[in-house]
C-alpha cells in the first residue's frame, strides 16, 4: 500500500509542477521585465529573453525542465545563475529546523492541554486555556511576533530580535537565535491542535463504551487517557500533521518579520521575479514534505483504528 | 420558536456571552452606514488626533476616523470571512462525505484532486491565482473558500471514514439504504461535532489569511476598510506602546473567541453528554 | 533665529558649501558664524579605524545578482557601491571628484573624452587594473546582447577604446558636458577582464572592502581591503550588510542593538524612535520625487490647461504633511531637486488654488473632469494615499479623480508607461541633463509623459555640449520653467531620505545623491 501511494505521490508532484509552471507563465510579464523594473527598455528585455531562452514556447521549456529534473538536476536559477539544489539546500535545512523546533514545543503541548480541557471540560481551566489560545490566535502572526519582540525583545531582552543564522553557528546559538519566531508559530499553531484534541475526546465520551466504562466506576483521568484518547486518535494525528505541513510551507511571513533565511522567503521572491526554476523547485519539495507527511497521518490513523487495520 | 428559547434557557453563560457578542457584531455589520459619524474612507480631520471629542477612538493614519473604519472593517471583514468560510464547509464537506460514502474511484479521484491542490502552499497558490484573477470581493472570496476547502474535505473524509465502519452504518447499507440517505441520515450528523469545532477555526484562519495576504499586497484592497490591515497599517506603533492597533486586532479576538464559545456550547449539546459533573 | 534656521536647512538639505554660503547670505547671518556652523556640522574629526558596521536595509531579494548590471534595488546598490568603483565619484558634497581615474580631458565640443587611470590600483584577486579592464567593464552594459539596466544611460557612446594601459578614450554620438558624472553611475562598476570580457558576477572589485560570503537576499559579509587606495576611506575592519524589508523589524533590530544603521525610517513613528537615546535620525533631502505622470498625447492631458487644472488641484503641503509626514519638500512639476547644481530657486512655487483650476478647466472648454489615476505603493511608499488625499483635493476644484489600485507585482512592466496617468518613482539623477533626457527628451523610451517639446529638445541638446556654467544654468532654468508651465508630469513631493543611526555611528556630511551617504555608508563612516 505504501508503495502505492508513493508512486501516486509521484503523479501528484508532476501534476502540481505543471500546475505550478502554467501558473507563472498566466502571471503578467516575464523575469526579464521583473528583474529590470523601472529600467527595462524593449532591447534590454528582448536580450535578457534570448540569452535565457524565455523566447521558447512554455512546453518546450517545461519538457526541457522535466527532463532536467528527471535526471535530478534542479537546473539554475535564471536570475541570478545559481545552484537551485545549492541555493534551496541551506534554506529548506532552516525551515526544517524551525519547524522542528515549534512542533518539539507544541505538540506535546497542545495534546497535553486538550487532553486536560477534555478531563475538566467546562471547568475554570478549560475555559481560561480557551480563551487564551483562541485570543493567541486571532491575531494575525505578524502582530504575535511584534508583540513578542517588544516583550521579550525590547523590553527583557532575552531573545535577539532577529534570527540572525548562518553556517558557522553551533547548534545551540542556532536554537537559541530561532527562539522567538518558533514562539510565535507555537502560538500561531497551539490552539488548532489542542481544540481538535479535545472536541475528539469529548465527541467520544458519550459513547456507549465509554459510559460503561464510567458506570464500572474507572476514574476520569483514566476513562479519558485509556478509552477516549486512543480512538480519538485519528482526527487529532490528522490535524497534528495539517499544522506539521504548515509548519514547513506556511512560514513565509514569520520568515519576513524574524528576517529568518528559509525557503518560504526564497519562494516568493522567485514567483515576484517570475524565476520559474526556482519556483518549481521549491514548490516541489513543498509538495513532497507534505506528500510524505500526510502518507505518514494516513498509515498512523490506520494503525490507531483496528476496524481499518482488518477491514471487513 | 419555544425550541431555541428552551435551548436558550439551559445555554451557559459563556455561551449566551457569545450568542450576544456575535449579535452586537452582525447589528453593526448591517447598520454601518446608520451608526458612523462619517464615510468609510472620508478624510475628516489630522492624521491621528488623539482620542476624545469629534473622534471617538481618534484618526488614522490619513485622518480618516478610526471608529468608523473599526465599524466599517466589522462589515468587510465579518462578512467576507463568514461567507468564504460557509462556502468552503459547503464544497469541502459535500465532497468529503460523498468521498467516504461512495468509496472506491470517487473516493480516489477526489483523493487525488485534493492532494494536488494541498500539496500547493495555500499562501504561494493564492498569491498566483490573485495576481492572475485580480483582487475583486468575490474572487478573493471563491479563491480561498476553495484552498479552504480542501482542510474541510480532509477532515470531513477522516471523521466520516471512522463513522462508515461503525455497524449502523453497516446495518444501513444491508437494509438497502441509498448512498445518499446514508449520508444525511447516518454519517452527517454523526460527523458533525468535529467539523463544527473546525469551523469555528477556520472562520478566523480565513481573515487571518486575508490580512497575511494584505501583508504581502494584496487582499482587501484600500480605501475597504478590513481588520487585518488595519492592524498591519498601525503595527509599528505598538513598540511604542501605542494601543490604536490593538483595537482592531482586539475585535478580531473577541469575535473569535464568541464564535468558538458558541461553538463549544453545541459541540458540548450534540455530543450527547447530559451530566455536568 | 536665522541661525536656527540656518542649522535646519543644513541637516535636511544636502547643500554644497557654496550653496550653503548662499543661503546663509539669504538669510543674513554673517559669513564667519555662518563658515563655523558649516564646519561643525561637517564633523572634522578624525575617524576612528576598526569595528564591524552592521547594516540593515529595507530592500533585497533572492533573486538578486552580483551583477552590476542588474543592481535594482537599494540593497545591490550599497554593497556594489562598497566592493566596486567607478572612473569618478559624486563625493558628499554632490562635486564630481575622481576615482579609478585620476584626472580627463575633453575636447572643446564635448565629444571626445579621455580619462587617465589611476596607477598601481589592485583588485581584490590581486590583478593590476589597467584601460582594458574598463573598455570590459563598459561593454559589459553595451551592444545588442546588453541585458543591463545601464544600456539606456550608455547609449551615448559611439565608441569607447584603450590607448595603453592608463588611457581610456569615450568618443560620444553628439557633446556631453556631463559625461564625467554618467561614468560615475553605480551600474558601471569597474570589474577584472579576462579575454576582453569581464566575469559580471564575480564580485570582484577594487573597492575598500571584498565580499567574502554573499547570500543573495539574506546577508553579504565584507572585509577591509588592505590595498586601498583612498587612505580616509574604509575605517570599518569588517561589515555585514543584512536584508531586512519588514520596517518595524529593522526598527527594533536598531533599537536593541542587532544593527548599527538602517535606511527608510518608518515615517509615522520616527518621531518616537527619535525618542531612543541610542538612535539618531539622519535625513537629506535629495533627487529622489514622486511623481503623477500624464500621457500628454492622451486625451484629456493632451490640452494643458487641463494639465494645468490637475496641478493646481493638488495640496502639495498637504501631501508632504501626511504622505512624508514632514520628511520632504513639496515639488514644482518639474525633476530638479534642491541639491542639484542649477536647480531654479527662483520659479515661483505652484500653489494649491481650486480657483485656478476651475478657470483653466473653463480655459479648456470643460465644466467638470472625471479622469483615473492609477496607483500602487509599488510606484512610491503611501502612493495609494497619496492619489486618495488627490483626489480629496481635486474634488474642490469640480475634478472627479478615480483613484484605481493596481497590483504592486507587475506594476512597471503593465501599468508605468501603459496606463495615462499614473503615479511614479525617481530616485533622480546627479545631472539636470541626465534626468530630463531620461523622461523627458522626445521619444526616449522613458518619456512616460510622452513629452515632446521642440524648444525643450533644443535647449537640452545645446546645454548638454555647452561647456559655460552660467550659460548652462539660464538653459537649465527655462527648461524648468518650460516643464512646470507646460510638461505632463505633476511632482508633488520631494521625499527625504531618512536613516536611523547608532550613536555610535559618525560620519561626515551626508551625501544627497541618493540614500545611505551616495551608497557609500560603508566606506565613508566610521565608529566614534
Amino acid at each position: 500500500m505504501v508503495a502505492q501511494r508513493l508512486a501516486l505521490g509521484l503523479l501528484t508532484l508532476f501534476v502540481v509542477s505543471l500546475i505550478i509552471f502554467l501558473g507563472v507563465e498566466l502571471l503578467p510579464g516575464d523575469l526579464a521585465e521583473a528583474i529590470l523594473g523601472q529600467s527595462a527598455t524593449p532591447e534590454t528585455v528582448a536580450a535578457f529573453r534570448r540569452e535565457l531562452g524565455l523566447d521558447l514556447p512554455p512546453h518546450t521549456r517545461y519538457i526541457e525542465w522535466l527532463g532536467g529534473m528527471v535526471q535530478g538536476d534542479f537546473g539554475v536559477s535564471l536570475a541570478n545563475n545559481r545552484e537551485i539544489s545549492e541555493l534551496i539546500g541551506v534554506r529548506f535545512k532552516n525551515t526544517l529546523f524551525l519547524a522542528a523546533i515549534a512542533a518539539i514545543i507544541s505538540v506535546p503541548l497542545a495534546v497535553t492541554l486538550g487532553v486536560l480541557a477534555a478531563l475538566y471540560r467546562n471547568s475554570l481551566f478549560d475555559r481560561a486555556i480557551n480563551i487564551v489560545t483562541l485570543s493567541s490566535i486571532s491575531f494575525p502572526e505578524f502582530f504575535v511576533a511584534y508583540i513578542l519582540i517588544l516583550v521579550l525583545s525590547i523590553n527583557a531582552n532575552i531573545f535577539p530580535s532577529i534570527s540572525n543564522v548562518s553556517s558557522d553557528i553551533g547548534f545551540w546559538e542556532h536554537v537559541y537565535r530561532v527562539m522567538l519566531p518558533a514562539l510565535t508559530l507555537t502560538l500561531v499553531v497551539v490552539a488548532h491542535m489542542m481544540r481538535m484534541t479535545r472536541a475528539a475526546i469529548i465527541n467520544l465520551l458519550a459513547s456507549p463504551y465509554i459510559e460503561m466504562a464510567m458506570l464500572k466506576g474507572i476514574s476520569r483521568s483514566r476513562i479519558i487517557t485509556h478509552h477516549a484518547l486512543p480512538n480519538a486518535l485519528a482526527p487529532i494525528i490528522n490535524v497534528i500533521v495539517i499544522n506539521l505541513a504548515y509548519l514547513v510551507v506556511g512560514v513565509v511571513i514569520v520568515e519576513v518579520v524574524f528576517v529568518y533565511p528559509g525557503l518560504g522567503q526564497l519562494f516568493v521572491d522567485s514567483v515576484i521575479k517570475r524565476d520559474i526554476p526556482v519556483v518549481q523547485a521549491s514548490c516541489l519539495i513543498f509538495a513532497a514534505t507534505y506528500i510524505l507527511l500526510n502518507l505518514t497521518a494516513d498509515v498512523l490513523s490506520i494503525l490507531s483504528n483496528p476496524r481499518l487495520m482488518h477491514p471487513k | 420558536m419555544g425550541n431555541i428559547r428552551k435551548h436558550l434557557k439551559s445555554a451557559p453563560p459563556t455561551a449566551i456571552f457569545g450568542l450576544v457578542v456575535i449579535a452586537v457584531y452582525v447589528f453593526v455589520a448591517f447598520f454601518a452606514p446608520v451608526l458612523t459619524p462619517y464615510g468609510e474612507s472620508e478624510i475628516v480631520g489630522a492624521e491621528y488626533e488623539p482620542w476624545g471629542e469629534g473622534f471617538v477612538l481618534g484618526t488614522d493614519n490619513l485622518g480618516r476616523d478610526m471608529l468608523t473604519r473599526l465599524i466599517y472593517g466589522a462589515r468587510n471583514t465579518v462578512g467576507i470571512a463568514f461567507a468564504t468560510t460557509c462556502l468552503a464547509f459547503l464544497i469541502g464537506g459535500a465532497f468529503g462525505l460523498l468521498a467516504t460514502a461512495m468509496g472506491g474511484w470517487v473516493d480516489q479521484i477526489l483523493g487525488r484532486i485534493v492532494d494536488v491542490l494541498m500539496a500547493i502552499p495555500t499562501l504561494i497558490f493564492a498569491l498566483l491565482i490573485l495576481t492572475i484573477l485580480g483582487t475583486a470581493i468575490p474572487v478573493l472570496i471563491i479563491v480561498i473558500a476553495v484552498l479552504d476547502s480542501t482542510r474541510v474535505f480532509r477532515l470531513a473524509r477522516a471523521v466520516s471514514m471512522n463513522i462508515v465502519v461503525l455497524d449502523f452504518v453497516e446495518a444501513a447499507r444491508l437494509r438497502g439504504e441509498g448512498t445518499g440517505w446514508i449520508i444525511l441520515r447516518e454519517v452527517l450528523p454523526n460527523s458533525m461535532p468535529p467539523l463544527v469545532a473546525e469551523f469555528g477555526l477556520r472562520f478566523c484562519f480565513v481573515f487571518l489569511f486575508i490580512s497575511s495576504l494584505s501583508f504581502l499586497g494584496l487582499g482587501l484592497q484600500p480605501p475597504t476598510a478590513d481588520w487585518g490591515s488595519m492592524v498591519r497599517d498601525n503595527a509599528t506603533l505598538i513598540t511604542y506602546g501605542d494601543i490604536t492597533p490593538l483595537l482592531p486586532a482586539g475585535a478580531i479576538a473577541l469575535l473569535t473567541v464568541a464564535v468558538n464559545f458558541v461553538v463549544d456550547w453545541f459541540l458540548h449539546k450534540t455530543s450527547g453528554l447530559r451530566d455536568e459533573h | 533665529m536665522s541661525t536656527n534656521k540656518l542649522k535646519k536647512i543644513l541637516q535636511t538639505e544636502g547643500l554644497t558649501r557654496r550653496d550653503f554660503m548662499v543661503r546663509a547670505t539669504a538669510l543674513g547671518v554673517a559669513a564667519a558664524p555662518a563658515s563655523a556652523l558649516w564646519s561643525s556640522s561637517a564633523k572634522a574629526a578624525t575617524p576612528n579605524k576598526g569595528g564591524t558596521l552592521r547594516l540593515a536595509i529595507g530592500h533585497g531579494s533572492t533573486t538578486d545578482s552580483l551583477d552590476p548590471g542588474t543592481f535594482e534595488n537599494l540593497y545591490m546598490q550599497v554593497v556594489g557601491s562598497t566592493a566596486y568603483n567607478q572612473l569618478t565619484e559624486v563625493d558628499n558634497n554632490g562635486d564630481l571628484v575622481a576615482d579609478l581615474a585620476e584626472s580627463w580631458d575633453v575636447t572643446d565640443d564635448a565629444v571626445v573624452w579621455t580619462f587617465n587611470l589611476r596607477k598601481d590600483v589592485e583588485f581584490h584577486n590581486g590583478k593590476t587594473m589597467d584601460a582594458d579592464d574598463v573598455v570590459a567593464s563598459f561593454q559589459h552594459h553595451m551592444g545588442e546582447d546588453s541585458k543591463s539596466a545601464a544600456k539606456a544611460i550608455l547609449d551615448p557612446i559611439d565608441g569607447i577604446k584603450a590607448d595603453g594601459k592608463d588611457k581610456v578614450v569615450f568618443t560620444l554620438k553628439s557633446g556631453n558636458a556631463d559625461f564625467p558624472f554618467i561614468v560615475s553611475d553605480y551600474h558601471v562598476a569597474i570589474l577584472p577582464a579576462k579575454d576582453g570580457a569581464i566575469d559580471a558576477t564575480s564580485g570582484i572589485g577594487t573597492g575598500g572592502y571584498s565580499i567574502e560570503n554573499y547570500e543573495p537576499g539574506v546577508r553579504t559579509a565584507l572585509k577591509r581591503n588592505p590595498s586601498y587606495w583612498k587612505q580616509d576611506r574604509a575605517h570599518f575592519d569588517a561589515a555585514e550588510v543584512l536584508a531586512i524589508i519588514d520596517v518595524a523589524a529593522r526598527t527594533n533590530a536598531l533599537t536593541t542593538g542587532e544593527i548599527d544603521a538602517m535606511d527608510r525610517v518608518d515615517l509615522k513613528t520616527a518621531h518616537l524612535l527619535a525618542r531612543d537615546k541610542n538612535v539618531s535620525i539622519e535625513e537629506v533631502s535629495g533627487t529622489q520625487h514622486y511623481t503623477f505622470a500624464m500621457h500628454t498625447d492622451v486625451a484629456p492631458f493632451d490640452n494643458n490647461d487641463v494639465r494645468l487644472a490637475l496641478k493646481f488641484g493638488i495640496d502639495r503641503d498637504a501631501l508632504v504633511k501626511t504622505i512624508l509626514r514632514g520628511h520632504g519638500v513639496v515639488g514644482n512639476d518639474h525633476p530638479i531637486g534642491r541639491s542639484n547644481r542649477f536647480h531654479a530657486d527662483d520659479l515661483p512655487q505652484r500653489p494649491y488654488d481650486p480657483e485656478q483650476a476651475k478657470f483653466h478647466l473653463k480655459k479648456a472648454g470643460l465644466d467638470s473632469l472625471k479622469v483615473d489615476l492609477s496607483a500602487a505603493d509599488a510606484a512610491f511608499p503611501g502612493a495609494v494615499d497619496a492619489a486618495v488625499l488627490y483626489k480629496e483635493h481635486a474634488a474642490k476644484a469640480g475634478i472627479d479623480i478615480n483613484v484605481v489600485r493596481e497590483p504592486n507585482d507587475g506594476y512597471w512592466s503593465n501599468v508605468w508607461l501603459k496606463k495615462p496617468w499614473s503615479a511614479v518613482y525617481w530616485g533622480g539623477r546627479p545631472t539636470e541633463d541626465w534626468m530630463f533626457s531620461t523622461a523627458y527628451a522626445e521619444g526616449v523610451p522613458w518619456n512616460d509623459t510622452h513629452f515632446s517639446h521642440a524648444r525643450f529638445n533644443e535647449i537640452l541638446v545645446t546645454a548638454r555640449s555647452e561647456l559655460d556654467d552660467a550659460k548652462r544654468r539660464e538653459m537649465y532654468f527655462e527648461m524648468q520653467k518650460i516643464l512646470s508651465d507646460e510638461g505632463g508630469v505633476i511632482i508633488p513631493m520631494f521625499a527625504n531620505y531618512v536613516m536611523g543611526l547608532s550613536k555610535k555611528v559618525q560620519h561626515d556630511k551626508l551625501g544627497a545623491n541618493w540614500s545611505m551617504d551616495g551608497f557609500k555608508c560603508i566606506e565613508r563612516w566610521w565608529f566614534g
